[in-house]
């Protein structure tokens, strides 16, 4: 059978994500008992995790989560990597042994900078550079792949049910303000780690419960933009275009969300004419970046998360609010089980997102609560 | 004259126990196959004449009339055809070219026909249009990288100017001169009617059709018939025709006869001359020089107005498309070689060109390669017979489709492949005062509202079934497509999969 | 009142109005035993002008004050005061052709056979003219108050 990325496997999951807005760290119990408590969504065939603020200490380098098949991928990939980055730490990655996960690949982690004169060469900026980096390894070092990339966060997966994963990789000991998590019902059995969710590129990770019928365009309208899409997975794509809106076109996160789940032209006419202009913009000019078919997804970046859904709402969603603590999950149970009396709970409308951030001064407002239901 | 060799194509079966010698079909025919003969008070047929247009067969009040192709044959042959040996008669007796009408009608292979499309099944829901949003506006023209805004969320970017289109179909161009009045008039009300564009072709904007401009695409041909600043600013849209499907590499000639005073003001000729497009346009050699007419279009009305460029599906089309698409077009628009025509020269019509499903997927395929597929539009014709096809062109990576043929047929055309002859029974074809009434433009605009929005909706269940809401998500979605039949070169230039893959 | 309008501009003349207003005055009301089985057709009870490419079907215009109606010696041609239809009674009739002569629009036919004025009935039976029902390209219109062009 194709490995993934060869081939397009659907899959069905269950998603929870968790975010303290204070900052304040907690460990990996909560998100691991949250998504545990949705064990019949997933098959056992992908679990994982996204940990941001576990790495303090090395918070300015970019760290490099990597799977190896053997130990010729691995000196490949470390050649690359040397080459361009001062690498202040590698290590593997500390596992337990347990029943349930088999077949383990070798699993690295490296905390770099990229080395100035290597930069200065490309004349790209560190993330750009780095993006380049991962795409290479990705796509042209057969048994490599890197599966976590952002700075001061990381990303933990395998091939089995959610909460084996967080027992494998130890993930009680790790500290985080901000957590994802992702169990996998994918309707085959391609046994292969990287396929795992959550999917990640710099500080961008995403986890997905859908089937996107628009995949295709996406991933067409992406590779205009030099993104090389290897795995051929849902997530990744929707990944990207967060990363293209975000980083490279620069739109607020709000807006972002109005472009994968954009209002229909009836509601668009609607409008106020300032509104008017701008979503009759976003439509035109990203037509081919919105995220069709069903989804909820939790995408997150270093300030906090969006959860969203597909803009009819084919899949769910709730969440949860208590104090500063965010809760965002497939079914209130994931949440309840870590919060026992949230103040609120609500289940979005399809295209309207949840965004959760770390306090800042200035608040955004004007879009989170804007209705965009049909 | 001696001897012709010609015998009847057709044969008209006449019910004498039906036939009520009304001569209804005497009056329609302007072949004159039929007659009523006095001493034999009987209606006959004069098979040699007939075209099978069945006019008179839709219009019998008792049914008693029926075309068959004549059983004449020749000795059976693989390689000298019936086809063959009549074309050699024809041009035998003539010494010319031989002449025909709409499209190629060679057995090629229908590759819209191989091309089957996805569903959902399970792992996604598909969605009812009948009681979930479905959108199909699509708009066409050039589209900025990326939005600008402020940090007010005020529009900085200048969005060029679009087309907005209700339903990603728009009549493709056909001339005031190679269609008649009554046609024109059913065709722009219709678009008005269905919030899309019809094509005034290169003959001109007749004056009584300004008040549609805005659903109006006018094009400016080799000729530059009927081309003025009002026509250019009248329309919604400026299209440069270098080609066209049904005849890639030639002109064309609107015979002298055909001029008549209104066709003449419109085209701005004198009435009775004949007028000719050039094979090329005479100002453009090279790309450079389409970038030149382009912008003279632009500067013309003031940057307000989509230029879009028509070429014929050729060899090189993705090139030439790359080229197109850099010299500052805002869409092009792709004729394959079954796009139909008012008349071309046989041989050209049946082997000049390739089919719109490789051109479009060679194109598209291109300008991604080029990272500016998503800057610009693509609007894809050449026989698209039907909703599926138009499903499957936008799969391909087409924004829009042009129909012509079908929109025809919606008016009344029965496909007999005469309109070079100018006697079109059923009006559309013709400038004959006597014939052009024949068609109602109150009934034809009716009929093509009818046949845009029956597609519309099947498009949308298509659409719903492979679980998409928006037209926007099936751009260039090959995924949704599996090929049958096909060779793995095939495949791999449509960019698809076969079934079962 | 509803009267029978032509657009003259899209009647392609083809006289299939002529065809059905027979079959419509017929006995079988069919075009086939029409045509077949009667030995006496009725006479059509429009009139045709051609004039290439003009061309149209014309039918009485039921007169407010009907010329045929004040000129008919026998009473036959009658205005219903209800409906404003101008018919001919046959039994009274003698075909004298009076009404022919005084119908401004020539509108009124001679039925030789039976000697009598043949003229449109608005096919009073049927409810619809047969001519408007049957016209291919709806050149004919059946309205109250006319069309607009």
């Amino acid at each position: 059978m194709l490995k993934e990325g060869y081939v397009r496997i659907p899959s069905g999951c269950a998603i929870s994500g968790i975010i303290d807005r204070t900052g304040r760290l907690f460990s990996g119990q909560s998100i691991t008992d949250s998504i545990a408590t949705m064990h019949d969504r997933s098959n056992g065939l992908g679990g994982g995790f996204a940990a941001y603020g576990i790495y303090p200490d090395f918070k300015d380098y970019f760290a490099f989560h990597v799977f190896y098949d053997d130990l010729i991928a691995k000196q490949e990939t470390e050649n690359i990597l040397k080459a361009n980055y001062i690498v202040a730490l590698e290590e593997k990655i500390p596992t337990r042994k347990t029943a349930h996960i088999k077949n383990a690949p070798l699993i690295y982690r490296y905390f770099a900078i990229p080395k100035p004169e290597k930069l200065k060469l490309s004349e790209l900026d560190e993330n750009e550079f780095t993006i380049k980096f991962v795409f290479n390894i990705n796509s042209n070092i057969p048994g490599a792949y890197v599966f976590s990339s952002g700075k001061n966060m990381g990303v933990f997966k395998a091939v089995g049910y959610p909460e084996d994963v967080a027992n494998f990789y130890k993930l009680e000991s790790y500290k985080g303000y901000m957590w994802l998590a992702h169990g996998r019902f994918p309707t085959n059995t391609p046994g292969w780690w990287g396929g795992a969710h959550p999917f990640n590129l710099l500080n961008i990770s995403v986890v997905h419960n859908g089937e996107l019928s628009s995949y295709d365009t996406n991933r067409k309208y992406l590779e205009e933009f030099g993104y090389i899409c290897t795995l051929q997975t849902d997530t990744e794509v929707a990944a990207y275009i967060f990363d293209l809106l975000l980083r490279r076109h620069g739109l607020p996160i709000e807006l972002a969300c109005k472009v994968v789940a954009s209002p229909l032209w009836k509601q668009v006419e609607r409008m106020s004419p300032k509104e008017k202009i701008l979503y009759t913009n976003l439509k035109i000019i990203y037509g081919r970046a919105l995220l069709n078919g069903p989804f909820s997804m939790i995408i997150a970046y270093e300030d906090g998360f969006v959860a969203i859904n597909d803009r009819i709402k084919l899949r769910p969603l709730t969440a949860a609010k208590k104090g500063d603590m965010i809760y965002v999950a497939s079914e209130e149970s994931a949440i309840r089980q870590v919060c026992k009396n949230p103040e609120s709970v609500w289940i979005p409308r399809g295209g309207e997102p949840v965004i959760a951030e770390l306090i800042r001064d200035n608040e955004k407002e004007m879009y989170s609560t804007k209705e965009v239901t049909a | 004259m001696s001897l012709s060799y010609l015998t009847p194509e057709f044969k008209v079966l006449r019910d004498y126990d039906k036939c009520i010698n009304c001569k209804v079909c005497m009056r329609q025919c302007s072949f004159e196959v039929h007659s009523y003969d006095e001493h034999l008070d009987k209606m006959i047929s004069n098979d040699m004449n007939c075209v099978n247009c069945q006019r008179c067969v839709v219009l019998c009040p008792t049914q008693a009339l029926t075309i068959i192709k004549h059983p004449q044959t020749f000795k059976e042959h693989a390689n000298w055809t019936y086809d063959a040996i009549r074309d050699i008669y024809r041009q035998a007796e003539t010494g010319g070219v031989l002449l025909s009408s709409m499209g190629n009608d060679r057995p090629y292979p229908v590759y819209w026909d191989k091309i089957v499309i996805n569903a959902s099944q399970v792992t996604n829901p598909s969605i009812d249009p009948l009681r979930e949003p479905m959108e199909l506006r699509v708009y066409i023209g050039r589209k900025p990288d990326k939005i600008e805004i402020d940090e007010n969320l005020n529009v900085k970017t200048k969005m060029p100017p679009q087309l907005k289109l209700e339903t990603p179909i728009m009549f493709s161009a056909m001339s005031y001169g190679s269609i008649s009045y009554n046609a024109h008039a059913a065709l722009a009300r219709a678009a008005e009617e269905l919030g899309i564009l019809y094509n005034t072709g290169e003959g001109g904007l007749h004056k009584d059709f300004r008040k549609y401009g805005k659903n109006t695409i006018v094009q400016v041909a080799s000729g530059r018939f009927g081309v003025d600043r009002e026509y250019l600013n009248t329309a919604a849209a400026i299209e440069i025709k270098i080609g066209q499907g049904a005849k890639p590499g030639i002109g064309g000639h609107l015979p002298g006869e055909k001029v008549s005073e209104d066709i003449s003001a419109t085209r701005m000729i004198p009435p009775g001359s004949d007028a000719i497009s050039p094979a090329p346009h005479h100002d453009i050699y090279s790309i450079e020089d389409l970038a030149q007419l382009i912008y003279s279009l632009k500067e013309a009305t003031d940057y307000q107005k989509p230029v879009g460029v028509k070429i014929a599906a050729v060899n090189n089309v993705a090139a030439i498309a790359s080229g197109i698409a850099r010299a500052g077009a805002d869409y092009i628009a792709i004729d394959g070689f079954r796009g139909g025509t008012g008349a071309a020269p046989k041989r050209i019509r049946d082997n000049v060109g390739i089919p719109i499903e490789f051109a479009i997927a060679a194109v598209d395929a291109r300008l991604r390669s080029e990272g500016i597929r998503h800057t610009i539009s693509l609007v894809a014709a050449g026989s698209i017979r039907n909703s599926a096809d138009i499903v499957k062109a936008i799969a391909l990576g087409a924004d829009a489709v042009y129909i012509a043929t079908a929109a025809l047929i919606a008016l009344g055309c029965h496909m007999c492949q005469k309109c070079h002859t100018g006697k079109c029974n059923w009006g559309i074809a013709t400038q004959d005062p006597n014939l052009v009434k024949r068609l109602n433009p109150e009934i034809g605009y009716k009929r093509l509202v009818n046949l845009v929005q029956a597609w519309s909706h099947e498009i949308k269940e298509m659409l719903g079934g492979m679980g998409i809401n928006d037209i926007e998500s099936l751009k260039g979605n090959r995924l949704m497509l599996r090929g049958i039949g096909m060779t793995q070169k095939e495949l791999d230039i449509l960019g698809i999969l076969a079934a079962g893959e | 009142m509803k009267k029978v309008y032509v657009k003259e501009e899209v009647c392609v003349g083809c006289r299939l109005c002529e065809v059905y207003c027979i079959t419509s005055h017929s006995k079988y009301k069919d075009v086939l035993k029409a045509y077949k089985l009667e030995t006496q057709r009725p006479t059509p009870r429009i009139v045709i002008e051609e004039n290439k490419p003009v061309s149209f079907s014309l039918q009485c215009r039921h007169c407010d004050d009907a010329p045929c109606v004040k000129s008919c010696i026998t009473g036959a041609m009658q205005k219903d005061p209800l409906t404003g239809v101008v018919t001919c009674d046959t039994d009274k009739c003698v075909g004298c052709w009076t009404c022919v002569l005084v119908c401004e629009f020539g509108a009124i036919i001679r039925d030789v056979n039976n000697k009598v004025a043949s003229k449109c009935d608005l096919c009073a039976e049927a409810g619809e003219p047969a001519c408007v029902k049957n016209c291919p390209n709806e050149a004919l219109v059946y309205s109250e108050g006319g069309i607009s062009v």
